[in-house]
């Protein structure tokens, strides 16, 4: 019992310390009003960005738009900027031809590689193959389009003979590659979230493992694919070094992937590259791209979320 | 389950199933390391084409109108200067942002908004970044076609990324780490600070590494709001032109002739050891203060 | 329950008049709509250990929660009437919970140490109040230490991380915590829950030794530690303070059948 009276056999009295340092905290109470404040703020910052680009976008498209009548951009069908045709549809068309392109090779390859991952591997392998693949998402796409230019498509024209240089196959193909990595691990979690008492279940009644994944486990996640392949599509909408290397600069009214074709982002590219000037028509058009591409995505992202939110709930 | 089946029918069956499942079981594999297959033809061809040209003289050297001589130095430090503007504007904005959305943040509509719009932001191409760069740094505010202009645009780019990284970190912080501190009488901030913080920074640390990895392959944005390709100095003021690692290989990509693939190949070497080196350091940090808690 | 005779049968022989830290008079609680505490009136005495028992759920770690306003991080929290802590009301908006903390300290089910070494685990609470002095601080880490009976098993390892102590080191490493502001409250919810049989008789020697200077509240599920422990007991049935006596009283001749029926092993 005697370590308990050296307790407080005060030698330096705590509590008394600290009513005298109550003074000095008194900055610290003020501080604790002033941060959330200063926190809030910097929070606004991202509401202020989305703020930004929805006011940047339509104040010029608006501009754009008092010159070039909203029926010619959505219903002409060529985009000639230098020579007056304002027809959006070349590239939107173009925009979708990459688009179907990339889901063309990342859906099959990225469900299959989250279905392998999800129900095949083993925790080893899949600790090794995970982090490999998310590789490919961490490459930078000026990479990439290096790659489409100088790889894929001399590949392509041998078995193409009439493949241009710049085409949508090419750039479609390897956007495809670069998404990916967003589907299979998206799709993975989606798998993963489904209970293991459904497979077992089938398993218990003699299924084999791919009429587990077939028959259970894909229908079972089927909202979060949906989801995870909305977004890659979202992706590839906005994907602009790849087309802008390798699909070329020519928008062209066409679904034939040989073709050089122009994307909603190489354009914007272009329109916005050092001879524009400030002002001119041009430079109008490019935010009037500018806010289509935005739109695409945008709705994309929200359907994503919508099916997301609904597959959540399923569980 | 065999009873209106002859027993070799059944077992007929069961192979037939059986042999489905070993081809799909090989063709998920196959499907799997295709993507391997590409990133490995990927840094194949990349080493093979550009090895040639990495050289000193290719790393302190600025760009050129021949092939032989043009160097990514100035790129290289470009891309230094830009980072040294986007890890703070985007490190203070994006951490603070997550401490109100995590700490702060009273559970009600206006967090929600500010929440989902974070989700979108993440969501929105980045040449969209590049034409709010364009209207409003370098033709609103003036600031041209500067490395201020790219830094600004660029910091606005990966801050949501940061947002949702360091929220992840902050949010895995115990709650009763929390608890113990308010029970000695701490206040709200002094938590933060001394508990909450601390506990997360290793957190935050790799996700804001690997947003900033992000930034320096980004090519399009800075296309947009008016980097160069031709550089033959270093950029003196925040108000000067300037250009990146990702704009050099662009504009050597986009050339033509046999000789600037190469050089492209070349400068795509130096970014990709760039980002290796800013990934390992992450993965570093990542496993050194593993969660311990 | 011999045991708790023989342990305060001293205390019988103490004057009655007891000075009281805490009086809690109709105190409700609700949890959004869900009431979990129902008038609550109770005096908890100054320099004793008070034990507070009941069945999981009954509202024991609300209404310890209570007593320092923890409770009010759960942002729906409600509450009515009234708790003196020395004569002030606790709810008074002229005082700061963050003064109420520095007097009434707690100590959680879990040990909760952060996630830095034993001396700055230690110097926390002195430095979040102004105390920085290195003299100051490890004075005070060393009399903390020794006060929770843990200093000789850690003094040559201050620098080391907290994470590296046992489950029952980490326990009286967080008492120690605790004391180093020198509070005069110390409450205790189920401290020995996560503990091994040995370590917990530490912790219950420990509270035996504290409550020389400090008034102890400790929530426990365990029964006999209570009987061990504690001068009075308070048993609590569905958020209802069903009888508070003294402990050896409580167990042996409970006034209420609820209080014999649990006391018993009939429920709960
Ligand atoms: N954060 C909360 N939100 C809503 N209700 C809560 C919350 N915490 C506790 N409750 C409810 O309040 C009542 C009392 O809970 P409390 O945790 O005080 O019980 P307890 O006696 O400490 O139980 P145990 O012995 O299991 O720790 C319970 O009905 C519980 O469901
Ligand atoms: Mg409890």
């Amino acid at each position: 019992m005697d370590t308990s009276s050296t307790i407080k056999k005060k030698t330096l009295d705590v509590q008394e310390k600290i009513r005298q340092n109550k003074e000095k905290q008194k900055v610290l109470r003020k501080l604790e009003k002033v941060v959330p404040a200063f926190l809030l703020l910097c929070a606004g910052f991202s509401v202020i960005t989305t703020a930004g680009i929805l006011f940047t976008l339509l104040k010029e498209a608006i501009g754009f738009f008092g010159v070039v009548p909203l029926n010619e951009f959505f219903f002409n069908t060529s985009w000639r900027p230098w020579s007056g045709s304002f027809g959006v549809l070349p590239l939107i068309t173009g925009t979708l031809l990459i688009t179907l392109i990339a889901i063309l090779v990342a859906l099959p390859l990225g469900i299959a590689a989250a279905i392998f991952l999800s129900e095949y591997a083993s925790a080893r392998v899949r600790k090794m193959i995970k982090p490999t693949l998310e590789v490919l998402a961490g490459i930078p796409t000026v990479v990439y389009g290096f790659f489409a230019l100088t790889f894929v498509t001399p590949v392509l024209e041998k078995l193409i003979p009439d493949l241009q240089i710049f085409n949508a196959l090419s750039a479609g193909i390897v956007v495809g590659i670069m998404i990916i990595p967003m589907v299979a691990s998206l799709s993975e979690d989606a798998m993963n979230a489904v209970p293991n008492s459904l497979r077992e279940g089938a398993m218990a009644m003699g299924s084999t493992k791919f009429e587990v994944a077939m028959k259970v486990v894909l229908p079972a996640a089927f909202s979060g694919v949906v989801a995870s392949i909305v977004l890659a599509i979202s992706r590839a909408i906005g994907e602009t070094m790849i087309v802008t290397i390798a699909a070329g600069q020519s928008p062209n009214f066409t679904f034939d992937p040989t073709m050089s074709i122009q994307t909603l982002t190489a354009f914007i590219v272009q329109g916005t590259s050092g001879d524009t000037t400030y002002g001119s028509t041009i430079y109008y058009s490019v935010y009037a791209v500018g806010i289509t591409l935005f739109v695409f995505t945008l709705a994309m992202n929200l359907l994503a979320q919508y099916i997301a939110r609904r597959f959540r709930e399923e569980y | 389950m065999n009873g209106f089946l002859s027993k070799e029918e059944w077992k007929k069956r069961l192979n037939r199933r059986l042999f489905i499942n070993r081809i799909f079981y090989i063709l998920f594999f196959a499907a799997t390391t295709i993507g391997l297959i590409f990133l490995a033809m990927l840094l194949y061809r990349v080493l093979t084409q550009g090895i040639g040209y990495l050289s000193w003289d290719f790393i302190k050297g600025f760009p050129a109108p021949y092939p032989e001589e043009a160097g990514i130095f100035a790129g290289m430090i470009g891309s230094v200067y830009l980072i040294a503007i986007v890890a703070p504007v985007s490190l203070v904005l994006g951490v603070s942002t997550a401490i109100y959305l995590e700490e702060y943040a009273p559970k009600n509509r206006i967090s929600r908004f500010i929440q989902g719009n974070i989700q979108n932001l993440a969501g929105v191409p980045s040449i969209v970044f590049g034409l709010l760069g364009l209207t409003f740094f370098v033709y609103i505010m003036d600031f041209g076609y500067s490395l201020l202009a790219g830094g600004l645009t660029m910091s606005l780019l990966v801050l949501p990324i940061i947002v949702v990284a360091a929220q992840e970190a902050i949010r895995s912080v115990p709650n009763e780490l929390k608890e113990a501190s308010y029970g000695m009488g701490a206040t709200k901030w002094q938590t933060i600070l001394r508990v909450v913080l601390p506990a997360s920074i290793p957190g935050i640390l790799t996700g804001s590494i690997l947003a900033l990895s992000r930034a320096i392959g980004e090519t399009a944005p800075l296309l947009i709001v008016g980097a160069a390709a031709a550089i033959y100095s270093l950029p003196d003021s925040l108000l000067g032109p300037y250009t990146a690692m990702p704009i050099q290989i662009y504009s050597w990509v986009s050339r033509p002739g046999e000789e600037w693939p190469l050089v492209a190949a070349a400068g795509i070497i130096v970014l990709l050891i760039v980002l290796l080196l800013m990934n390992a350091v992450a993965v570093f940090i990542r496993n050194k203060f593993q969660k311990r808690y | 329950m011999d045991l708790s005779q023989v342990i305060h049968h001293e205390n019988k022989n103490k004057p009655k008049e007891e000075k009281h830290v805490f009086e809690v008079s109709n105190l409700n609680l609700w949890y959004g709509d869900d009431q979990a505490l129902y008038d609550i009136n109770m005096n908890i005495p100054e320099n004793q250990v008070t034990a507070i028992i009941g069945p999981s759920g009954c509202g024991k770690s609300t209404f310890l929660k209570t007593l320092n306003r923890m409770v009010e991080m759960v942002p729906s929290v409600k509450t009515s009437g009234n708790i003196k802590y020395k004569g002030t009301n606790i709810f008074d908006p002229k005082l700061s919970v963050e003064d109420l903390r520095t007097h009434v300290g707690m100590v959680f089910q879990k040990p909760n140490p952060f996630p830095k070494s034993i001396y700055d685990n230690i110097a926390y609470g002195p430095r979040i109040h102004g105390i920085k002095k290195k003299r100051d601080l490890d004075e005070i880490v060393e009399k903390s230490l020794r006060g929770a009976a843990i200093w000789d098993e850690v003094k040559d390892r201050l620098d080391e991380n907290a994470y590296g102590l046992s489950g029952g080191q980490q326990q009286r490493l967080c008492i120690a915590r605790c004391l180093a502001i020198e509070p005069d409250v110390i409450l205790m919810d189920e401290p020995t829950s996560a503990l091994d049989p040995i370590s917990t008789l530490k912790v219950e020697e420990l509270v035996q030794e504290l409550k020389e200077n400090y008034s102890i509240i400790i929530v426990t599920h365990n029964m006999q530690q209570a009987a061990r422990v504690s001068d009075k007991t308070a048993f609590f049935l569905n958020g209802e303070l069903v009888e508070f006596s003294d402990t050896n009283v409580l167990f042996s001749n409970p006034e209420d059948q609820r209080t014999e029926d649990y006391i018993t092993g009939r429920f709960g």
